[in-house]
């Protein structure tokens, strides 16, 4: 296990009296898409904030690619290569799709451009923000407002916009939320592409997507891991499905 | 009420505005972006005047003097933030309120004890010394028509590096969306550094320029902060559009209300009463404006967008 690119050792977080995340470990392997499923408030997005840097963790260890970035706020993760998704969406309404990408990719690379340059003009970070937004299936969206894209279009767009921090891990917070089926099937055809090209956190309600994409699956209940394993496995375990599944995996 | 009386008001209308616009788009900014209230704005202003005056004395020229203040100015910006203000932000407005009133009575004081409470003076440049006709009959000193020009300049500069430059996007992007701008891997604690550092250049910039023509003085910068929150109230917190709008309307209605507010209310009343009511009018005028902008938008002129 020891060349797992994300290592969560004995994670802790407390709000109050209220233990949010108990004692939580898992790895993510190099090119593994890992789905953690739970009921609403078992602690999944608190979760990812604490992998992504967005809230301190009281106890434990983050490990990312052998380094313990613990202590790191989300911006240096994000130069480490931990790119993530809001569950709210989180695009800038009021720039192109273009621009908002073209600023992720700014954001990564940092100084190498110039920083007063004018926006418009710099033709390689646009070029490349250009490919990605075609990745997502945005390309012939790219000059609209980002405001004025569809709900799924944004979900996409804000995929686009984590890939453009080139990161190494992705954590995607429900990244199916509030779709229809067709704009969800599209969102799960962009993450089987990029499945196996990143290590991937998925955190989702919908379950079909998970046992289609998922290599491996760990449950939370109340905070703490209930389950983890193939996803088959994890399926039919009589625990998980009294604390989850309920019918549906019948 | 001569025609030449009013157009050389009307200058110095504008003149007030381009000042108030390099201190209200600072304080605009680090409100709007950071959601903090900066009262010690106005000592930025004070020291950029203090800055001017004692390098200026040092190296004989204005320029000289100018080129060493305004760097001056920022460090004193980008250190006051690192010392203070940043611990504040998190707290509620009234924290930063009472903190940053401190700093005021603080600095006020510091320059009293460095400087002297006596009034310092800085002579007009002499290539930008004198007056020059602009129509016959009407002289203006060419040094004020430098502090407008200059406060233009300032104001297409910076709209251009808002609107057109990636730091630009970046701060605009930051005020209304810190967390995601903060998972674009941007450092936002020091991307708002740099934007409040650049305000406290803005108003230690005003203050400079202010300097040869009026009293270098503790306490001046007490009385524009006044104004320059009236600007940004009218303006719309947080646009530097509107700042500049609003700066430029309340520099020439300031400035033309009270010259000119008896001698309207003549038509009116009789000349002894007039002049007694436009003088207790013509101060209120501003605030009249301010009113009336936020009883019909109650967000400003030119509301940022969120």
């Amino acid at each position: 296990m020891s060349e797992a690119i994300l290592d969560v050792e004995n994670l802790n977080k407390s709000f109050g009296a209220l233990r949010v995340t108990d004692d939580v470990s898992l790895q993510v392997m190099p090119g593994e898409l890992h789905a953690i499923i739970g009921p609403n408030g078992a602690g999944k997005t608190t979760l990812l904030h604490q992998v992504s840097g967005l809230l301190a963790s009281d106890g434990g260890t983050v490990r990312f690619g052998g380094e313990d970035i613990t202590g790191l706020p989300m911006h240096a993760r994000v130069h480490r290569g931990i790119a993530r998704t809001f569950q709210i969406t989180s695009i800038l309404p009021g720039f192109t799709a273009l621009e908002n990408v073209a600023l992720a990719v700014q954001g990564r690379s940092g100084s190498s451009f110039r920083f007063f340059g004018i926006a418009s003009r710099e033709q390689a970070l646009n070029d490349e923000a250009a490919s990605l937004l075609d990745l997502v299936g945005l390309a012939a969206r790219a000059d609209l407002g980002a405001g004025t894209l569809s709900h799924g279009e944004k979900r996409a767009l804000e995929i686009a916009i984590a890939l453009a921090t080139k990161p190494r891990l992705l954590l995607l917070d429900e990244p199916l939320a509030g779709m229809g089926h067709e704009e969800s099937n599209k969102v799960i055809e962009i993450l089987r592409s990029l499945k196996g090209r990143y290590a991937i956190v998925l955190i989702e309600h919908d379950m079909d997507a998970v046992f289609a994409l998922a290599d491996r699956v760990t449950v939370l209940s109340y905070g703490r891991v209930i389950a983890s394993g193939d996803p088959a496995v994890v399926r039919s375990s009589p625990e998980v499905r009294a604390a989850y599944l309920g019918d549906e995996a019948a | 009420m001569s025609l030449t009386l009013v157009l050389v008001q009307t200058l110095n209308g504008l003149q007030l505005g381009v000042l108030l616009f390099l201190i209200a788009a600072g304080l605009t900014l680090v409100f709007g972006v950071m959601d903090f209230i900066n009262l010690a704005h106005g000592v930025q202003y004070m020291v950029g005047a203090y800055f001017a005056a004692w390098f200026t004395a040092m190296t004989g020229s204005f320029f000289v003097g100018l080129a060493l203040a305004l760097p001056s100015a920022l460090l004193l910006g980008l250190l006051l933030e690192i010392l203070v203000f940043r611990h504040l932000y998190g707290r509620d407005h009234l924290a930063q309120v009472l903190a940053t009133f401190g700093v005021i009575l603080f600095l006020n004081e510091a320059v009293r004890i460095l400087w002297g409470a006596a009034p310092l003076s800085v002579p007009v440049p002499e290539i930008l010394s004198g007056s020059i006709v602009l129509m016959p009959g009407l002289l203006y000193p060419v040094y004020r028509i430098a502090i407008i020009v200059a406060g233009l300049l300032i104001a297409v500069l910076l709209y251009f590096l808002v609107s057109h430059t990636r730091a630009g996007m970046l701060v605009r992007a930051g005020a209304t969306h810190p967390r995601m701008v903060s998972a674009l891997g941007v450092d936002i604690r020091r991307l708002f550094t740099l934007v409040f550092g650049f305000g406290a250049m803005l108003a230690g910039f005003a203050g400079i320029m202010i300097a040869p023509i009026l009293s270098v003085e503790p306490g001046m910068g007490d009385q524009i902060l006044i104004l320059a929150f009236v600007v940004i109230v009218i303006g719309g917190i947080g646009s530097i559009r509107g700042a500049f709008v609003a700066a430029l309307l309340i520099g020439l209605v300031d400035t033309l209300g009270r010259s000119f507010s008896g001698d309207l209310l003549r038509l009116v009343m009789s000349p002894a009463e007039a002049s007694q009511t436009g003088r207790a009018i013509a101060p209120m005028l501003i605030y009249v404006l301010m009113a009336a902008v936020l009883f019909f938008r109650p967000a400003g002129l030119f509301p940022a967008a969120r």
